[in-house]
């Protein structure tokens, strides 16, 4: 006998039917499939690492190089000012929550077509696809930023004012600001995600977005350098907030005030609670669209 | 608790027929002003374009039983499953599921190439709704089950895909779950395997899980499940006794309300003369299902055009890998009992032909059948190859003491005798 009953008495019953609710949200269940969460993360983890040439050097080498890029263009030929940062400190800073922001859209923006096969199978919440691959791509996070904390270290022993650019306080807030760019990563691919499973040609939008998103984003340029009077136009943007807070954690010159973070956390949060609702719209019956 | 396991209340499943889209956006926003407009009626407005997979579908299992599902294609079998594993949802009606419930409608559900044996193990074993301590405990029965002890720590990309297809059985056999939703597809594989699923299922069934069966191959289902409701249409007919429901369906199936692959309507041949039909006729009426104690008779038409040519019909009877089984020209020499027109000179006009397959010889499965018209024995003057097909259904008949594979193309019940030589001396 390996069943036992004690089971059926503690599962939940499930009451199958329409749903009309725009709250479907069920923590408790989420909680009861923690462990798939977790393997799905140690999936993404294990196999895409085998698959490329360059394993995890690959996120080494992207934000070097990009990095080389455009402290030749922007830096030097556009000649962008870096808010007396040195530019490779800046860009390479700059991009540490950006790429985590853009891998996180990349991994979820097309959650419903990519997990077709699964979602077509067997049910668990839907919502653990694109979290788990949200999770997974704090792997590449931590490599590049393991990257910019060695160039941090060789320009603060090589620069003469390099002392200036040691990591303080500030520092242990950065967690806070990763998770702002995993937030609006996840919430714009759910809400890409959820758009693009009924109206199919909009998931090629999705590299668009992202390449103008990086240009509106003060990557290549400081938010100081935007007119005061249309900086507000810039913080609708949460990703504003996140590359320039990251800058003032880690290298101490940016454009920081708590009420502007605030309001770039209040604008992520609600993206990703919108983007959770919608995708739950979807989810129900998604599978008949395929 | 008295409560039933599954008890479903009036479910139904609407499908929108026609591309989703630009035309669908516009659909949405309709929607949107009948909805605030007259409120809660907006989704429940049947459109031209509608399609209702399943209706008014109402039935209940207690814990411990195996139920089997009966139906056609198309019949809502395959949206039933989905409803109930909550692939999708229901457009009206509900359902409730007291227990853990796994749905098995893939073998390797989850499974990923790239990571080993182990970790899919793991891996699908979670996603079916399993937790990791759980799976621990039963890995090692996993493995030996799966006969893939010494592979375990490969990539399953680098598996047969018998391994793969065992070891994703494997891991839904030892679910920990109450309640087991079954697709056929399950046991697919060699006949070997597909036995080891069907006694895996048995044993399953004894240590008092429920299981809730889908399969076209009925003897399966009657091998497993006491019960069975039957589909048609989206509509659940009939709800009893699996002998029942089977003979009921076999029987139900020719009412030619449908196309049938039983049923052959065309031109072929030369100017000498062509055939015009062909179909399977069984236990009275045309039919796609035929019981394997019941004789079946291919029946062709065909046209004389030129008239004194010497004509006959044959007929070339394939099983579902295209092995030929049996061909039979009606010739006077290779027939039985007296057909006046086989191999006669025919004046012109239209004939029909009557080929009877006894009962009890064919196994069960699918086969085809080619269908041939000659002039002189020897020139074709046309073919039409798969013509018709039909399934033999095993019901049983030929089955009172032994229950596993019949083994062979052909089942016919066979002569035997025995003597004693020496007896022992007690």
């Amino acid at each position: 006998m390996a069943i036992m009953q004690t089971d059926s008495s503690s599962f939940p019953e499930i009451h199958i039917r329409r749903k009309t609710g725009l709250f479907s949200f069920d923590l408790k269940e989420l909680i009861r499939y923690r462990d798939l969460i977790v393997l799905l993360i140690y999936r993404d983890f294990s196999s895409r690492y085998k698959q490329t040439i360059l394993g995890p050097g690959w996120f080494v080498l992207q934000p070097l190089l990009t990095t080389l890029v455009f402290t030749v263009i922007f830096g030097k030929l556009a000649a962008l000012p870096t808010d007396g940062i040195p530019p490779v400190l800046f860009y390479l800073c700059g991009m540490l929550g950006w790429n985590y922001h853009a891998t996180v859209l990349q991994a979820t923006g097309n959650s419903f077509q990519s997990n077709a096969d699964l979602f077509g199978k067997v049910y668990f919440p839907r919502i653990i696809a694109p979290f788990s691959a949200s999770v997974s791509q704090l792997i590449g996070w931590a490599i590049q930023f393991v990257t910019f904390l060695v160039v941090l270290g060789v320009c603060a022993f090589m620069l003469p004012e390099g002392n200036a650019l040691l990591p303080s306080w500030r520092s242990l807030l950065l967690p806070i600001f990763v998770l702002q760019a995993g937030m609006t990563g996840l919430g714009t691919g759910l809400w890409l995600s959820a758009l693009s499973a009924k109206y199919r040609d909009l998931q090629h939008l999705q590299s668009f977005i992202i390449q103008l998103w990086l240009y509106v984003t003060p990557i290549v340029y400081p938010l100081s350098m935007i007119p005061e009077r249309l900086q507000w136009i810039a913080l609708i943007n949460p990703m504003t907030t996140v590359v320039e807070s990251t800058r003032w954690s880690m290298l101490g010159s940016a454009t920081f005030s708590l009420s502007t973070s605030l309001i770039g956390m209040g604008i992520s949060t609600l993206l990703l609670i919108s983007g959770v609702l919608l995708f739950g719209k979807v989810e129900r019956n998604f599978v008949d669209t395929v | 608790m008295n409560l039933p396991i599954i008890e479903v209340n009036s479910i139904g499943k609407r499908y929108r027929l026609g591309q989703w889209g630009a035309r669908s956006l516009r659909e949405e926003l309709e929607n949107l002003s009948s909805r605030v407009f007259r409120k809660k009626q907006a989704n429940h407005t049947d459109r031209a374009s509608d399609f209702w997979a399943l209706r008014d579908v109402s039935f209940s299992v207690n814990e411990g039983e195996v139920l089997g599902i009966v139906g056609k294609n198309g019949a809502g079998k395959s949206t039933l499953l989905k409803l109930l594993s909550r692939i999708t949802e229901p457009t009206e009606g509900e359902a409730w599921l007291r227990g853990r419930v796994s749905s098995l409608l893939e073998v390797g559900t989850g499974f990923h190439p790239e990571l080993t044996g182990r970790d899919n193990v793991f891996l699908s074993g979670t996603i079916l709704g399993m937790t990791r301590q759980e799976i621990r405990q039963r890995f090692d029965d996993i493995v030996g089950f799966a006969g893939i002890t010494q592979h375990i720590d490969t990539p399953v990309k680098r598996y047969s895909s018998g391994m793969y297809v065992r070891l994703g059985f494997a891991v839904a056999a030892h679910l920990s779950s109450q309640v087991l939703l079954v697709d056929e597809v399950l046991a697919v594989g060699d006949v070997v395997y597909r036995k080891q699923c069907i006694e895996k299922m048995k044993a399953l069934a004894k240590e008092g899980r429920t299981i809730f069966f889908v399969s076209h191959q009925l003897d399966v289902l009657s091998n497993l499940c006491p019960r069975s409701i039957r589909l048609h249409q989206g509509r659940l007919i009939q709800d009893g006794d699996t002998a029942d429901v089977i003979r009921d369906y076999l029987k139900a199936d020719g009412d030619g309300s449908q196309p049938s692959t039983a049923r052959w309507t065309g031109q072929a041949g030369d100017g000498t003369a062509q055939i015009e039909a062909a179909s399977v006729r069984s236990d009275g009426h045309v039919t796609e299902h035929v019981n394997i104690d019941a004789p079946v008779e291919i029946i062709i038409r065909y046209r004389c055009l030129k008239g004194g040519s010497r004509l006959n019909a044959s007929v070339i009877v394939n099983n579902s890998l295209g092995a030929h089984i049996l061909s039979s020209p009606n010739l006077p020499s290779a027939t039985t009992g007296e057909d006046r027109w086989g191999y006669a000179e025919h004046p012109e006009g239209l004939y029909e032909s009557r080929m009877t397959i006894p009962a009890n010889f064919l196994n069960d499965g699918l086969y085809s059948c080619d269908i041939c018209l000659s002039t002189d024995a020897s020139h074709s003057n046309g073919v039409v190859e798969s013509a018709i097909s039909f399934t033999v259904h095993d019901t049983g008949s030929m089955r009172k003491e032994f229950q596993h594979t019949w083994w062979g193309m052909i089942r016919p019940r066979m002569h035997w005798e025995t003597e004693v030589i020496k007896e022992a001396k007690p």
